[in-house]
């Protein structure tokens, strides 16, 4: 009793001082209704099986860790050479006068506010829906509170095949700055869209995307979380994937005191795909890092497939975490399900956990996981050395090595050569140290 | 070119002493070889030469054209022009073995304080020279040496001897694992590369290699030492006597 008395205050603490913002009906219950699952959840606790590698103060806390904004200089930033529609965020508040104009064709884009102040069907349906399914069987409480709470975000309907990427680029200004943001996303049938997310965002971040993708519609994504080196971020990615459809999220992390991103994605339709990427890289050496990613995919109709790829490595300390699940519905034959979490430790300080779970209710299906620590291979990097390659550059191949299975997740190549330039940039900048 | 002298070698871990005093000395555009049955320490003294951790030198010296080869660190003795054919290559799954050549090559240019080749260059001379070894573009690829065949390996071998162009080639029992043909177009390979400023030493068991590969002179090692050296009729007696005579020699 001790405990729930605790999380109910630690709530109260949370919620004192913050608003719901106004809406439509819809919108108001949908917001009600994420707070009243978020008060029968009470806050992560460090005790919570969920949370059990990863402590969630820094994200539970009244007020957010104070976190230095990053002078990145004249340094390219990602994504920048590709052709996309930019939509800028500053601290959590969206900013037209740095962003492209919204309307694009094959796409219609509008700002949560503006969604939840009219009766944009589709929204309406979405919003809270796809995060209040992913509640069962795990309690995830800090993205009910971001339904109930986001101050803004984006919704953003793909009826034909995008021409460019969406670019969500997330610029970080205040060092105090806490920022709520959820995103809709729906693919209509047939459609297909790429979003790209990049930025520091805030000092504390919580964000959540719902995403919809209807039958025989596509949707990639690709992020790249670095060079905010102070981080408290915590993300959600709520999917629904309809027959014959496909989704695919890879997301590339450098660097990050606290960073938990979730991914919760329901194979609904038959012959869907759908797969979870991720890259993470960490130097304990000038402040924490510690990265968590949490994945649980349904299976949950017939003939589809799944795949998970995690690679993390992990030096001065880091601590990686991995808790990724896959859970078969009955009659959900011919599921192909696979799973594969590593990491490369470069020294013995740091740190690697990881929970994989099947969960198989039909007898017909392929699912296979696997989990690894490890170092670099000495004999590798001898083999390497006696051609002529110094131990720092044999190193560095050998940890691009070592990721190459999660950064192929990502089919566009230009995405993939811009992703794999800042790995390169992040292993060169540590050489240097 | 390749000056060893009184090297007496021990295994970092255990007192376990492997080479005794081996005194050799390899001229430019000479092919040596040395025979000797397992455990006579013939791969220890190729792995102390390139530069491999677990070995501890109790003594001697060893140089390449003068520069003390011990002193070096790995990449350092490859920069200098020593290179190992190892007995078994090893696999680096997904670095692509295009990309792994190109970094050595250039890795070694700026280590010498040279300009680092194109992209263009690079790929001419690797086409033309895999092409010599029956590599294919897919082979080129691949990443280092997962799913070759044996065969294939010491090709690739080979290859990255093309391609780093040492002054001192060391091959370790590179016709182990060799069909007749694989170890033809092997030991083409290697002839390919003999000219007046190259030193090679040929490390094998068994004379069928130096039918291929021509030695100026043979060495038989026992028990850590060099016991006889000869001419190419040496490598013929081993083939019909074995090794146990010269054992006798070394004790």
């Amino acid at each position: 009793m001790a405990q729930a008395q605790t999380k109910q205050t630690a709530l109260e603490a949370r919620l004192s001082g913050m608003t719901m913002p106004d809406g439509r009906a819809w919108a108001t219950e949908a917001r009600a209704n994420a707070l009243a699952r978020l008060r029968q959840m009470g806050l992560p606790a460090a005790r919570d099986e969920y949370w059990r590698f990863t402590k969630p103060d820094d994200l539970v806390a009244q007020d957010p860790v104070r976190a230095a904004t990053i002078d990145t200089g004249d340094e390219r930033p990602v994504f920048d050479a590709i052709n996309r529609l930019k939509v800028v965020f500053v601290d959590g508040v969206f900013d037209a006068g740095q962003s492209d104009d919204l309307s694009e064709t094959g796409l219609e884009i509008a700002r949560l506010s503006t969604a939840t102040a009219s009766d944009i069907h589709w929204a309406r349906d979405l919003y809270g829906q796809r995060e209040a399914a992913g509640q069962d069987p795990v309690d995830r409480p800090l993205a009910a509170l971001n339904t109930a709470f986001a101050s803004d975000g984006l919704v953003i309907r793909a009826t034909g095949k995008a021409a460019r990427p969406v670019n969500l680029i997330y610029l970080h200004q205040a060092d105090t700055s806490d920022a709520i943001l959820h995103h809709l996303v729906r693919v209509e049938p047939g459609a297909e869209l790429t979003i790209l997310e990049n930025g520091p965002a805030a000092a504390r971040f919580n964000k959540c995307m719902e995403i919809d993708v209807a039958p025989g519609g596509s949707f990639h994504h690709v992020r790249a979380q670095g060079r905010d080196h102070e981080r408290r971020c915590v993300s959600h990615m709520f999917a629904r994937v309809g027959a014959g459809a496909r989704y695919k999220s890879f997301t590339l992390t450098a660097n990050g005191i606290l960073t938990r991103n979730e991914h919760v994605i329901e194979i609904a339709g038959d012959g869907a795909i759908a797969h979870v990427a991720g890259a993470a890289l960490g130097d304990g050496a000038s402040a924490d890092f510690h990265h968590d990613d949490t994945v649980f995919v349904t299976h949950d109709a017939v003939d589809c497939e799944s795949r998970q790829v995690f690679k993390k490595v992990l030096r001065n300390g880091a601590r990686g975490v991995f808790q990724g699940k896959i859970l078969v519905k009955p009659g959900a034959q011919k599921t192909d399900g696979y799973q594969i979490s590593q990491a490369l430790l470069l020294d013995d300080d740091s740190t690697f956990q990881a929970k994989p779970e099947l969960e198989i209710y039909a007898d017909d299906v392929a699912c296979s996981h696997g989990s690894t620590t490890g170092a670099i291979d000495e004999e590798a990097l001898f083999y390497l050395r006696s051609r002529g390659v110094p131990p720092a550059e044999a190193t560095d191949l050998l940890v691009l090595a070592f990721v190459a299975e999660a950064i192929d997740e990502i089919d566009d190549e230009a995405l993939r050569e811009d992703i794999l330039s800042r790995l390169t940039r992040w292993l060169e900048r540590r050489r240097q140290v | 070119m390749l000056e060893i002298k009184d090297l007496a070698v021990k295994l970092e871990e255990e007192d376990k002493q492997i080479l005794r005093g081996v005194d050799l000395s390899i001229e430019a555009g000479k092919v040596h070889a040395i025979m000797g049955p397992n455990g006579s320490g013939k791969s220890t003294l190729s792995y102390v030469l390139s530069g491999r951790d677990g070995y501890e030198v109790t003594g001697g010296s060893a140089t390449l054209d003068g520069e003390d080869l011990l002193e070096m660190e790995a990449e350092e003795r490859a920069a200098a022009g020593l290179f190992l054919a190892f007995q078994y290559p090893v696999e680096i799954p997904g670095v692509g073995n295009m990309t792994f050549l190109r970094t050595a090559v250039n890795a070694q240019r700026r280590a010498r304080g040279e300009e680092e080749i194109s992209a263009g260059d690079f790929l001419k001379e690797i086409r033309a020279k895999a092409k010599a070894l029956k590599i294919d573009a897919d082979m080129l690829k691949r990443p280092v040496n997962v799913g070759f065949s044996g065969g294939e390996k010491k090709r690739n071998e080979i290859l990255q001897m093309a391609m780093l162009e040492p002054k001192m080639c060391i091959l370790d029992e590179t016709d182990s694992g060799l069909d007749v043909d694989a170890m033809k177009l092997v030991s083409e390979g290697v002839n390919a590369l003999r000219d007046q400023g190259r030193g090679f030493l040929v490390i094998t068991h068994y004379q069928r290699l130096l039918d291929h590969i021509k030695p100026d002179v043979v060495h038989i090692m026992a028990a850590g030492r060099i016991v006889k050296s000869g001419g190419p009729e040496l490598a013929l007696e081993v083939e019909q006597n074995g090794y146990a005579a010269f054992e006798g020699e070394a004790a």
